[in-house]
């Protein structure tokens, strides 16, 4: 008989870019001048993207919209790891992986004016439709990446969610198959600290919520997530090892909603305008000008000539969707459904 | 021909189907190395590997939606649900995913996978074991709903399932799963989805059935002029076949084992009064369980439609 401690564990935390935009060199990730550009406009991308949409939905021209502002570093950061065969698995906030992806930005819009065939990714892109029942989309991954290791493909599979998630049985069910399974799949966690009106104190009685993968036999850290580089790191040696047969690995991005829940939603409600302040210091765009301008690679006038490409960049992505003709009547089905049943077909008749 | 009951013939269509197309494989609890707690999947991972036939976690919700990735992915899977009264905690993955991801992905993804669960009373096992809530799933627009009435239409309509391009829900009558034995081809035969099969031709009633109330049913119309219907797929149902049926009985009998509100039978009651009234001569009339929990062993009798029951509802129609 025995009263001795059985397993204790660590959780790491990673971060490497900090608010004054100075960086760890010993854990700066191999990335060119050239490559980190790219991310920085990419992340000025998808702000444009988000205030525009807010924009549009204010004017009636956009339905329901859910913003990613202060989560551009950990969708940028995070996408920016990925191999073009590699399957990705979104919730409905993370406009920002779309877009460094590739996926079309007319279409994107057009999804939040309400049009589901804006959800036909480009035959080219692994990624699957905005999922909105939270936590949802997590077993869809396990399968995925199941199936991945059954054909001996060297794909790596990523499945976004976040804080609230956690909470949800989808959660619990598609991390523990996976760490069972040893699966090649990368778990990204936006922890924006809110759902909806709930912050994440009182969303789990955790200390962190990456120290949760460690119940499902696999790692699980903690990344700053308004730090790109961070984050790339993270996902990087993650998905290295899912494809090196490693197993799954679980990343908690650390970072802010700055923005309403959605365009539906009043924040005022439920957090002071304080708290929101100090996180608009942590701004992950501002942290990498920062960066780039200590490098010598940034001021106001080439941050302003970047934000003036991207604008017009989402200019004519606006021209385009409110040029897509309205769905027709038929579209309930023929979009829909492989083959009628009789009965639908009698019911689209007259469409 | 060999003669087999429906867990023999099941087992067939997964073994020939998976010998076939190496897109199929099987996932669930108890699948593998146990064959299945019916013993349905016995043998397969023996013959076709663990990667085919995996052994899951105790976790419907991610036994599904892993199936919905996989499928997704180009595959072909075949979840276990382990009975239909568990089922409910997939229900999301099923409701709002499997039924949707074609619709809502535009045909960029879709779900054919078919998810095999027992379903039905009378096999004497606990609570949440015996449910028949088909109904529920037939609300859900995307997802076919399939059950077989003996070993020859599981083959088929197994075999058919397995071929479709979109989701379908196989419920196995486990009432039935030992009980009959008929003949079942070797080899390839599809039983079509959506189309239901005239059991027995009659010309004064027509009555309606799927799964183990079939059986019941043929073995209580005795020398009544009954037409038997066996739906075999529920949705969609073969509104044309009872329609057909009941324009040259002018009498409806709907049987079926779930409660009565809202049970199927209300759907082709419904259908039937909406296009073949003028040909009616009876109240279409139903025999269900009543609308109270499925009980355990010491009351199913009582829960599940009688003979009795159905002789009365024959008798009811054929003197009005």
């Amino acid at each position: 008989m025995s009263d001795e401690i059985l397993a204790s564990f660590e959780v790491r935390r990673l971060g490497i870019l900090n608010e004054s935009g100075a960086v760890d060199q010993a854990l700066m990730p191999q990335l060119s001048d050239a490559e980190i550009w790219r991310m920085y406009e990419a992340m000025v991308l998808a702000r444009v993207f988000d205030e525009r949409a807010v924009a549009l939905q204010r004017e009636g021209r956009l339905g329901t919209y859910p913003p990613i502002m202060g989560q551009e570093a950990a969708q940028i950061g995070s996408a920016f790891a990925f191999s073009p065969a590699d399957w990705v698995f979104p919730s409905f906030r993370e406009m920002g992986v779309h877009l460094l992806l590739g996926y079309p930005i007319r279409q994107l819009l057009q999804y939040w004016t309400g049009d589901e065939r804006a959800q036909n990714a480009p035959q080219q892109l692994n990624i699957f439709p905005f999922c909105v029942a939270v936590g949802s989309q997590i077993p869809h991954a396990v399968g995925a990446a199941l199936a991945a290791r059954y054909r001996h493909d060297p794909v790596a599979v990523i499945c976004y969610f976040g804080d609230g998630a956690t909470s949800k049985g989808d959660f619990h069910e598609g991390l523990n198959m996976a760490g069972v399974f040893r699966l090649p799949v990368v778990f990204i966690c936006q922890n924006n600290q809110w759902a909806i009106s709930v912050p994440l104190k009182n969303q789990t009685a955790s200390a962190s919520l990456a120290q949760k993968a460690i119940a499902y036999g696999f790692e699980g850290l903690q990344v700053d997530g308004n730090d790109v580089f961070a984050v790339y790191r993270a996902t990087r040696q993650a998905l290295d090892k899912a494809r090196a047969g490693g197993g799954p690995t679980f990343i908690e991005c650390l970072t802010y909603r700055m923005a309403d829940h959605t365009t539906a939603d009043d924040a005022g409600r439920y957090r002071s305008a304080g708290e929101v302040a100090l996180w608009r210091e942590k701004d992950p765009i501002l942290r990498l000008e920062r960066f780039l301008g200590s490098r010598g690679a940034w001021d106001a006038e080439k941050g302003g000539e970047v934000r003036a490409r991207m604008t017009g960049i989402i200019d004519q992505a606006v021209q385009e969707m409110e040029a897509v003709p309205p769905p027709a009547p038929a579209e309930l089905f023929d979009g829909a459904l492989a083959t009628l049943s009789p009965r639908q077909a009698a019911q689209r008749k007259g469409r | 021909m060999a003669q087999l009951n429906m867990v023999q013939a099941i087992n067939q269509a997964l073994s020939e189907e998976m010998a076939r197309d190496d897109r199929v494989l099987l996932l669930g609890e108890d699948v593998g190395r146990d064959g299945g707690v019916f013993r349905v999947t016995e043998g397969l991972q023996e013959r076709f590997g663990a990667e085919r036939v995996l052994d899951t976690p105790l976790s419907e919700s991610a036994i599904i939606g892993a199936a919905i990735g996989m499928a997704a992915y180009g595959l072909r899977p075949v979840p276990e649900i382990q009975f239909m009264g568990f089922t409910y905690s997939a229900f999301e993955q099923l409701f709002a995913h499997a039924a949707r991801l074609r619709s809502r992905s535009r045909g960029r993804f879709s779900c054919p996978m078919v998810v095999r669960t027992p379903y039905g009373g009378g096999i004497k096992a606990p609570e949440l074991h015996e449910e028949s809530t088909e109904a529920l799933f037939c609300q859900i627009p995307g997802l076919k709903v399939v059950v077989p009435s003996g070993p020859y239409t599981a083959k088929g309509l197994l075999l058919a399932a397995l071929r479709d391009p979109d989701p379908v829900l196989f419920l196995e009558p486990t009432r039935l799963y030992r009980m009959l034995r008929e003949e079942v081809p070797e080899g390839e035969y599809l039983v079509d989805l959506g189309r239901a099969r005239v059991a027995r031709a009659g010309g004064a009633v027509t009555v309606i059935a799927w799964g183990s109330m079939l059986e019941r049913v043929l073995k209580s119309v005795g020398d009544y002029d009954a037409e038997v219907i066996d739906l075999l797929t529920l949705n969609p149902f073969d509104a044309e076949t009872v329609l057909g049926s009941v324009k040259k009985t002018g009498r409806a009998v709907i049987v079926h084992e779930a409660a009565r509100t809202c049970g199927l039978g209300a759907e082709i009651a419904a259908t039937i009064a909406g296009e073949a009234m003028l040909y009616l001569r009876a109240p279409v009339l139903r025999v269900a369980a009543p609308d109270v929990p499925v009980p355990l062993a010491k009351l199913i009798d009582q829960y599940l439609p009688s003979a009795g029951q159905i002789q009365a509802a024959l008798e009811e129609v054929l003197q009005y």
